[in-house]
């Protein structure tokens, strides 16, 4: 069979992945430099008898794509920044109700209307924290458009499994930019389809009552099983509690059944780590001039390498200890003051070997500046 | 199908204080849906924030009980996503008009088949009483020490100038006719609105010397009019009851499956 390829932005990447993975309900609203998936949505989606519905916010979108994922549906809606604040209540709703949904910000530079068309990954820590209470998320990113395509995909899999909002934070960067893109085959990669309750009509369903898994079977709105579904503390049923043996057991279930897999949710790429002197660690736009930077610098016969996230969190901290443990430096390049660094030195043996190398301006961070940082590490300034 | 049999009666006793007129709004709205007929399966309840909006708890359908001021919005989801299903809002006045008021224009606008209910006891009852977009000028209210200043919103003729294409106002002294009402705004297809006046004995009676329960009810019998009635024009002070709009328009899942005939001829 002949390769489907494409030469595409970032963006319409992340919507091929989506249909891919069988997305079939989007709600949106218009914002730089997300419109894009927006755009591309309502073209693409009633002509697969989809459902695509432009609503009056961004609040308004992510509850409309909640709503439509109680009923069944592979469900997604894409901002950026201002239009992410807004989402925060709703994000812990989907947190609270544990309904799958994917969430896309397409990072700019912030705060505020700070810079609509340029670049930033401002936004990994208010995907963290942006949403009131203790809760545990999971956010995804990606650095090229293939693996846009595959961390995508790798998102409704992983809202299926967890009944979990998944926030894929794509930063304008990458979104703009045009690249080679190969469509996998259907069936290349797998999908994870909703699990539904085998509980038979006129048996008690008991929507909140995990299997021992751990995992939580759904019945679709409109189905034969009816159920509450609330943002209160609840019971088994989905009925409001403030009992405190109720209240403590469903924080457990939200936080643990993320933060206790971080390991196993840890998507990343490594390149030349294993005698890595200097370890550069980075992330979506930011890493791509770092993986220059490695394999620059191997040319020069010295042992840099990268580690590569594609998981932010739950922080990978156990694989980032690891893998950072042999190296004398290691330098996070990100374009923010240091979010993903805090996570970094909270996570290695000897946070003072550990370094940020940013940009904050609007601009790509350039192989050269991550130089002059390697090199003032070294000792041998600029 | 008995009126009980639409309960959840493992979650009474309900919260709503003695003499809430909340409890009322749901006899009528469970005695419409008995006279429609319509299986528990078929109906979507959602709802927001506040006293009111606990009644999806109660009721035995697929209820969502969301945030506050954002019902319609999910809502919009779970019609978009299902259009066989019958969507019914119930929201307080505060959740559908002050923080919920984009969202109420933008869905009356679409003239997406959901029939919204406002409670309006024209006050915050879960947060103790202040003052809301209905409460209207010279109120009470622990957020208005010295009396609301604040004009109210006409819900009639908001819903209306923003395209809903059916548009009612009852009372809790009118259950018959708020249960015929409902009936009606069920069946229509379009954006539909209930304004029932209810009444919050606890924190709006109490607050303005109106009296207990029973008083506040009499008010209602007292202060209001069919629409077009003899009394309304010797007293322009009284407050019209009856439905107002009910026109046949386009409604925003249909016209939806055009968009996606269309783009499918389109390939």
């Amino acid at each position: 069979m002949s390769k489907n390829v494409k030469f595409v932005q970032g963006n319409e990447a992340c919507v091929e992945a989506a249909l891919y993975a069988g997305l079939d309900f989007y709600a949106g609203y218009p914002i730089t430099p997300s419109s894009e998936i927006t755009e591309a949505f309502a073209y693409r989606l009633p002509q697969i008898g989809g459902k695509f519905i432009q609503m009056e916010d961004e609040i308004a979108s992510l509850c409309a794509i909640i709503g439509a994922s109680l009923t069944g549906r592979k469900v997604m809606t894409a901002t950026s920044g201002p239009g992410f604040s807004l989402m925060q209540e709703a994000l812990g709703y989907a947190i609270m109700t544990e309904i799958p949904c994917v969430i896309v910000d397409v990072q700019r530079g912030g705060p505020s209307t700070g810079l609509p068309t340029q670049g930033s990954q401002g936004d990994v820590c208010q995907a963290r924290w942006g949403t009131h209470g203790d809760h545990a998320i999971v956010a995804l990113t990606a650095s090229n458009h293939q693996d846009v395509f595959s961390i995508t995909v790798e998102a409704f899999n992983l809202a299926e499994i967890y009944r979990t909002p998944v926030i894929l934070l794509l930063d304008e960067l990458v979104a703009h930019m045009r690249e080679r893109l190969v469509i996998p085959q259907p069936g290349e990669i797998p999908l994870v389809e909703r699990l539904k309750t085998s509980v038979k009509e006129g048996v008690d369903y008991h929507p909140y009552l995990p299997r021992e898994d751990g995992r939580l079977p759904m019945s679709d709105f409109g189905g034969v099983h009816r159920f509450n579904v609330t943002g209160l503390f609840h019971d088994m049923w989905g009925f409001p509690s403030s009992e405190p043996r109720v209240v403590h057991g469903l924080l457990h279930h939200l936080v643990d059944k993320i933060e206790n897999r971080a390991d196993q949710l840890a998507r990343y790429r490594e390149f030349y780590i294993e005698d890595a002197e200097q370890l550069l660690l980075s992330y979506g736009a930011a890493s791509r001039s770092a993986r220059h930077v490695v394999e620059d610098r191997r040319l020069h016969g010295e042992r840099v390498g990268l580690l590569e996230l594609q998981t932010l969190w739950p922080f990978p901290s156990g694989i980032v200890r690891q893998k950072c443990a042999r190296a004398k430096s290691v330098v996070v390049v990100e374009h923010n003051m240091g979010q993903i660094m805090q996570a970094v030195k909270l996570a290695v043996d000897h946070p003072d070997k550990v370094f940020l190398a940013n940009r904050i301006d609007g601009v790509f961070i350039t192989p050269s500046d991550i130089m002059n940082i390697l090199r003032l590490i070294q000792g041998k300034g600029v | 199908m008995a009126i009980k049999n639409y309960l959840r009666e493992r979650f009474f006793p309900h919260l709503w204080c003695p003499g809430c007129g909340h409890g009322m709004v749901l006899n009528g709205l469970l005695r419409a849906i008995e006279k429609l007929g319509l299986s528990k399966n078929e109906i979507v309840m959602v709802s927001g924030i506040g006293c009111s909006s606990r009644i999806t708890g109660y009721v035995d359908f697929h209820t969502l009980h969301t945030i506050h001021g954002r019902a319609l919005a999910f809502a919009t989801g779970v019609k978009m996503a299902r259009p066989e299903l019958n969507l019914i809002v119930p929201m307080g006045d505060g959740d559908a008009l002050a923080i919920g008021g984009n969202h109420f224009i933008h869905a009356a606008r679409r003239n997406i088949d959901i029939t919204a209910i406002i409670m309006n006891n024209r006050i915050y009852g879960m947060t103790g009483g202040q003052f809301s977009p209905l409460s209207g000028e010279n109120i009470s209210a622990t957020t208005a020490p010295f009396l609301t200043i604040d004009p109210s919103f006409d819900v009639v003729q908001l819903a209306k100038a923003a395209g809903a294409t059916f548009v009612a106002r009852t009372t809790t002294y009118h259950i018959q006719q708020m249960s015929d009402i409902i009936q009606q705004a069920v069946l229509h297809k379009g954006f539909s609105v209930v304004e029932v006046l209810s009444q919050c004995p606890t924190y709006f009676g109490r607050k303005n010397k109106i009296g207990d329960a029973v008083d506040m009810v009499a008010y209602f019998k007292k202060n209001t009019t069919p629409i077009g009635s003899k009394a309304k024009q010797e007293n322009p002070y009284l407050l019209e009851r009856g439905i107002f709009v009910k026109e046949e328009k386009p409604e925003y899942c249909s016209l939806y499956e055009k968009v996606v005939q269309k783009a499918m001829k389109g390939q």
